[in-house]
């Protein structure tokens, strides 16, 4: 029975460490696109933009790695949900990579202005999103559903933050309207960065289900 | 270690759970009751405890020499013939044991018909292959009515079609394939209550597997059926409930879907990812 398994288990571990590759990338570019914003630099701005390339080479690579492993090996039980969970981490790692540049192209308006306020939700915002990426990845390596767990739990606290900023910029734009402009693309980055903590959700998700086959996606279990 | 089971394993289709597998509840057909098997000195089976259920198909799975084959032949006292061989326990079909004493084996055959890995039809005509059974067992009335059943045998075999112009000729001139769906149509032909196949697919190419494998999708509507087999994906293609074998142990049965996605004991995962050894 153990024929297979070097070989198998070899192509299993390869893709987790591409996945993981991915992460990082994508982490990488979200922190360079806040930090852009923050420092009003544009020249990370410029940086950010031209780096989508190895993020889609890998997102074709690990659907291609998943897609192999499923159709050559069959696998069952674990393996099964380890790869089906990696194929939508992959998906929602690009995803969060493709937020990163939208970003880094609202940054790149912004910046053509003068500052609306002083940032402080947004940088908080982007710490949230960040940690629950970071945290998310390695809930995926350590196969720590408690880790994952956690991360669920904070999405509210960065939906409450997008909320108060969206308020805070309409009373801004309201009250001096030369700041819609640059108003906008702040309120375009909160959201972004809101959504990469429903991407980073959506990554906690796939690991309690890889980990425990439970469902916890929609809130399901506490419906039961 | 598993600790042995004292109760039938609950395969989880009697009590309500999400998925297809709760709208196919249906009565127990056979029972087996802390079944051991012996042959000689050497214990095959430990302590089997299962559940077979009525118009559902049952996948007995495990490596070689696992306890599979020696407990499908358990169903229908096949295993009676081996020198030396001894059952301790109880197997219930319909609530009656058929290893009480005075149990007509014949009749209980007729009853639980088997279907073998090898084909092995009679080295006669396709049509006295079918017929001969019923001969045998004196249910046919007249030749016109024997005519009728080898004719829906054969059809439920879903072989019909293949073989109705050429029935006089020798089965033994059949593909691989047909023989093993000409074995199926003589087991059906004396109206079993219960269907059992030891790995019936495992001699044939993918296509033959294939319509084997649909028509014993199509036959559990008639038929409580029980099949060995090898092949993990078959078991997951085909049944509604697995069994899983471990050194004469039954270890976990249970709906298909949720053996292979998320099965309950370690020793289950281990086999279904291949990390046995």
């Amino acid at each position: 029975m153990d024929r297979h398994i070097p070989h198998f288990q070899e192509e299993l571990e390869l893709l987790k460490t591409r996945l993981l590759e991915m992460g990082g990338l994508a982490e990488d570019r979200v922190r360079s696109a806040v930090r852009a914003l923050v420092e009003r630099d544009y020249a990370t701005v410029e940086r950010v933009l031209v780096s989508d390339e190895a993020i889609n080479k890998l997102h074709i690579e690990i659907d291609d790695r998943c897609f192999k492993l499923l159709a050559l090996h069959q696998p069952m039980a674990v393996d099964l949900r380890a790869i089906v969970a990696a194929e939508k981490i992959n998906t929602d790692l690009e995803r969060v990579g493709d937020l990163a540049i939208n970003i880094a192209e609202a940054v790149g308006r912004y910046l053509q202005h003068p500052s609306v306020k002083e940032l402080t939700d947004i940088p908080r915002m982007a710490v949230i999103a960040q940690g629950m990426l970071r945290d998310a990845l390695d809930a995926f390596v350590r196969r720590d559903t408690v880790l994952a767990q956690a991360v669920l739990d904070r999405d509210d606290e960065l939906d409450a933050l997008k909320t108060q900023v969206f308020r805070d910029l309409l009373n801004h734009m309201l009250r001096d309207p030369a700041t819609i402009e640059p108003g906008l693309d702040l309120v375009l980055i909160s959201r972004h960065l809101e959504r990469i903590g429903d991407h980073a959700t959506n990554v906690a998700e796939d690991v309690i289900f890889m980990v425990s086959a439970r469902d916890v996606r929609h809130h399901q279990e506490e419906h039961r | 270690m598993i600790a042995p089971l004292t109760r039938p394993l609950d395969t989880g289709l009697t009590s309500p759970s999400p998925g297809p597998e709760a709208a196919s509840a249906t009565p127990v057909k056979v029972r087996a009751e802390e079944l051991s098997f012996y042959y000689g000195k050497t214990r095959a089976l430990d302590n089997i405890s299962l559940d077979i259920r009525a118009n559902v198909v049952t996948a007995f799975i495990g490596p070689s020499g696992c306890g599979k084959s020696t407990f499908i032949r358990t169903l229908n006292r096949m295993n009676d013939i081996v020198p030396g061989a001894r059952v301790v326990g109880k197997i219930e079909i319909d609530g009656q044991n058929i290893y009480a004493p005075g149990t007509d084996v014949v009749s209980l055959r007729r009853r639980v018909g088997m279907v073998f890995q090898k084909s092995n039809p009679f080295p006669k005509s396709i049509f006295e292959n079918v017929a001969y059974g019923l001969r045998l067992n004196g249910m046919a009335a007249s030749r016109r009515e024997l005519e009728g059943m080898v004719e829906s045998s054969l059809q439920a075999a879903a072989l019909w079609t293949e073989v109705k112009d050429r029935l006089h000729d020798s089965a033994l001139a059949l593909s691989g394939g047909q023989q093993q769906r000409l074995c199926i149509a003589r087991a059906l032909a004396i109206r079993p209550e219960v269907l059992l196949m030891d790995e019936p697919a495992s001699a044939l190419d993918p296509i033959a597997t294939q319509r084997i494998e649909e028509l014993i999708y199509e036959l559990k509507r008639d038929y409580t059926i029980v099949i060995v087999t090898h092949s993990m994906q078959q078991a997951a293609r085909v049944s509604d409930v697995t069994a899983f074998f471990w050194l004469g142990r039954l270890v976990e049965a249970g709906p298909t879907a949720a053996l292979f996605t998320n099965p309950r004991e370690k020793l289950t995962e281990d086999y279904v990812t291949g990390r046995f050894g």
